[in-house]
């Protein structure tokens, strides 16, 4: 008699209805899986994107643009410290990485050491044939802004997505310089995408009313900047505006949208510095105009008709009720530190998950049904057995699936189809090597049978390995979709391993013993 | 109990080694077909592999097909593709890869989706790959491609003797470009899920390739005496009622996949079950004839391992 270790019987079982328990919560609604009692398994099948509907953005944050701006502010820095020493120089410029100058007279680099100061903390100073120095961003330095601005880049977009109710998205950095944002179930992609991508940098400057962009020459220390809304003339109106920023975006306390005179504006609040810096600049400036500016766009550029030293302001600028809500938003949530660029999206509207999650139950069910049939028809009482393991093959996998959290997609739901049609491999292997032991060796069935399982295992081994093989493989180097039919692929080669070797081997053990045949039904 | 199986003889003794020149002359054709439809047709790469912009779109009534591909061709996009996707109202838009950076991209979708206005009730579906990412992507289709096939090949060196591992790395790649083959000339989209589908295939057809070659090395080991062609041909006749009924339920499993799984993976389940087929094919007619040609002898099987001695 063939003799199953007492731990196996119980560890099979036991598999099995702990298989059965972790899959029964997705037979439920989503919403009545939490209301399960505490004992028992809740989990249910993460949904990807694609079936559940959302968003996958990948964007790509401007490090150059930060590396650049980290060069500019030393290069900025330098040049005014060297002024006000009155130290000789010429040929101030970026190379590279890296400042360079020609000081008139050597001076060592001790003394630029004292003029400079803090400007060096990240940097190399060091001096070159003559009297040439160079002052080098480290690569330390580079390294720490760097992951200063991803994470601050990952905090704002999360605190933008928080304001617009989105549940359950996830923001991740991805390489060095890269974004990751999903955002499962939402309405509007469209808005949402527009409202994390923008910089929302503001800014309060001067206007110069001196000079005349296009006519003069553009003084030192100015910019032209073109106006977010088309002029009279159906052109966008250029201003002169000084690059010094009278307050900024990050000396605010609190924005909201509302209205003025029937227009939706958007009213801010400045913090305690920014109300000082603001009322100080205003009380200045009666009577001269200045812009607000966003992202490198005038907004509006109202003439100080008196100081403002309450801290708090207007924003008007001929937008719709929507803009000025999302501006609101945007200033809230705060500046991101450098711009943001989609490299990738895939966004699937609910309809489109709906359905085919529709579609993919269908298929498993038909693909499942045709393969029931066509083993019981074909093997007949040992079809069946199959048929047990096929159906707790399906059980098993919902239940790694959930236990896992491996998300399912829609080739994921492929490879559970596949899985089906191959599940029954394990069991026809064996049943064809039981089949020879009877016809060809004439065993007794015990004999048979425990020959079949044995011969079958190496063969079953080795052929399902060398499909993990490929699995893995896909699972390492695959994203998104792929990934998730690669895992579903894998769970269900082990599940079929199992339900074959272990549990189809157990049912016809059970029934070796209990009916004690004298030959087999194949 | 109805059992056909008890119909179906263990062995049909069919000579399916005598037919191996055919074999071997189609698998060559098969092999040469494809790559010369590669190489004139090309593949139809997805947004994935390109670059682009694909958008699925349901409009409010039957879509104008042949209005909305003039209007938005005329948009100055470069190439834009329509084609009816599953239901009369459904439109799968292919936006051409634009020129300039990932910014240009997004713009794109912007203006497709103005030029669209009200026609469109949902927008099902909005793929954009820069390209830079859809060179990422392209890298990694490949380096996986490789590196699974390497594994495996690996795996079976590992396990049996090198004409083995040799003679299933032909029968693989033989199946691998038989399907982009397929594709190919169906000018089905080449995607992420249906570099997959390949990938499957490769796991697929090996899986078969080594239930027989499994039986083959046994049968070496037993009979050393007799004539390896006659042994060879024993072990795929041994194995073929396996072989039929594994497939026949992988391809019922597909079939269903095919017709009931949507339009999204239609083109990934057609792969899936051209691919079955051919390596299914490759196994017997093309990884069997081979370990002839590489001259195995039953002196180049090793001894079996312990573990399996004992049956018998």
């Amino acid at each position: 008699m063939i003799k199953i270790p007492r731990w196996q019987v119980i560890g099979t079982l036991l598999i099995v209805v702990l298989g059965i328990l972790y899959a029964l919560p997705n037979l439920v609604p989503k919403q009545e899986a939490g209301e399960l009692p505490s004992w028992a398994p809740h989990q249910q099948v993460n949904l990807g994107l694609d079936l559940s509907g959302g968003s996958y953005l990948l964007a790509e944050v401007d490090l150059e643009g930060v590396y650049q701006e980290m060069l500019n502010d030393t290069l900025d820095g330098v040049r005014s410290a060297l002024r006000e020493q009155r130290i000789g120089y010429t040929n101030l410029r970026a190379d590279g990485n890296a400042v360079v100058f020609d000081l008139r007279d050597d001076m060592g680099l001790d003394r630029l050491q004292e003029v400079f100061g803090a400007l060096l903390s990240n940097t190399l100073m060091t001096q070159e044939e003559g009297n040439q120095i160079r002052i080098e961003v480290t690569d330390q330095a580079r390294l720490e802004r760097r992951n200063a601005v991803m994470q601050q880049t990952l905090e704002i977009i999360r605190r933008r997505i928080d304001e617009t109710g989105t549940r359950e998205p996830s923001i991740q950095r991805q390489g060095d310089d890269r974004v990751l944002i999903q955002l499962p179930g939402i309405e509007d992609p469209e808005g949402v995408k527009d409202l994390i991508g923008k910089t929302a940098k503001l800014t309060f400057r001067m206007v110069r009313t001196d000079v005349v962009a296009g006519q003069d020459s553009i003084p030192p220390g100015t910019e032209v900047l073109l106006s977010e809304e088309p002029g009279p003339n159906g052109e966008a109106i250029r201003y002169v505006v000084e690059k010094r920023v009278m307050v900024s975006g990050e000396n605010l306390s609190n924005a909201q949208p509302t209205f003025q005179d029937g227009e939706p504006v958007v009213s801010i609040r400045f913090d305690s510095v920014g109300s000082k810096r603001f009322g100080q600049a205003t009380s200045e400036n009666v009577g001269r105009p200045f812009a607000i500016i966003l992202d490198g766009e005038v907004i509006s550029a109202p003439r100080i008709n008196e100081a403002i030293l309450g801290g708090s302001a207007i924003i008007s600028g001929s937008f719709t009720t929507k803009e000025s809500s999302d501006l609101a938003l945007l200033l809230r949530a705060g500046a991101l530190p450098a711009s943001l660029t989609y490299i990738e999206e895939r966004t699937v509207g609910p309809g489109l998950g709906a359905d085919s999650i529709r579609a993919g139950e269908i298929a498993c069910i038909l693909g499942m049904v045709a393969v029931l049939i066509f083993m019981g028809v074909v093997y007949g009482f040992f079809g069946m057995i199959a048929n047990i393991a096929l159906v707790a093959n399906l059980i098993l996998i919902l239940a790694a699936l959930s236990v896992l959290q491996a998300t399912l997609t829609l080739p994921g739901i492929a490879g559970i189809v596949l899985t089906i049609g191959m599940a029954v491999d394990a069991n026809v292997l064996i049943f064809e090597r039981i089949r020879e032991e009877v016809h060809y060796n004439n065993r007794s069935p015990v004999t048979a049978i425990d020959n079949g399982y044995r011969r079958a295992l190496t063969t079953i081994l080795d052929s399902n390995i060398t499909t993990l093989i490929a699995a893995s493989l896909l699972f390492f180097f695959g994203t998104g979709p792929v990934k998730g039919f690669a895992v579903t692929l894998a769970i269900g080669l082990i599940t079929s391993m199992f339900t074959a070797i272990m549990f189809a081997r157990l049912i016809t053990v059970t029934w070796l013993r209990r009916k004690r045949p004298q030959s087999l039904p194949i | 109990m109805i059992a056909l199986i008890r119909k179906v003889p263990l062995d049909p003794g069919f000579d399916f080694i005598g037919k191996r020149k055919i074999c071997l002359i189609f698998s060559a054709f098969l092999v040469l077909a494809s790559m010369g439809i590669f190489l004139v047709q090309g593949l139809n790469f997805g947004v994935d592999f390109r670059g682009g912009i694909l958008i699925e779109i349901r409009t409010d009534g039957p879509a104008d097909l042949a209005e909305l591909r003039s209007e938005l061709n005329g948009l100055g996009l470069g190439e834009v593709t329509l084609q009816e996707f599953g239901e009369p109202t459904d439109v799968l838009i292919n936006v051409q890869r634009q020129d300039g950076e990932e910014a240009a991209q997004n713009e794109a979708i912007e203006t497709v989706k103005a030029a669209l206005g009200d026609r469109v009730v949902e927008y099902r579906r909005v793929e954009f790959v820069g390209p830079k990412v859809g060179e990422e992507l392209r890298e990694a289709g490949i380096l996986a491609t490789v590196l699974a096939l390497g594994g495996i090949a690996l795996y079976i060196w590992f396990r049996f003797e090198w004409q083995f591992a040799v003679a299933a790395l032909t029968a693989l790649t033989h199946d691998v470009i038989a399907t982009v083959g397929f594709f190919a000339l169906m000018q089905i989209e080449f995607n992420l899920a249906t570099l997959a589908a390949v990938l499957t295939i490769a796991g697929y057809s090996i899986n078969d390739t080594v239930v027989i070659f499994d039986r083959a090395r046994e049968e070496l080991r037993r009979y050393k005496r007799r004539p390896v062609l006659d042994i060879l041909n024993m072990a795929v006749n041994r194995t073929v009622s396996r072989t039929a009924m594994t497939s026949l339920t992988t391809l019922l499993a597909l079939f269903a996949l095919a017709f009931f799984g949507g339009e999204v993976i239609r083109g990934f389940s057609m792969g899936l079950i051209w691919g079955i087929v051919v390596g299914t094919f490759s196994s017997v007619g093309l990884a069997i004839p081979l370990l002839h040609l590489m001259k195995l002898r039953a002196s180049h099987v090793a001894p079996p391992e312990p573990t399996s001695q004992e049956a018998t």
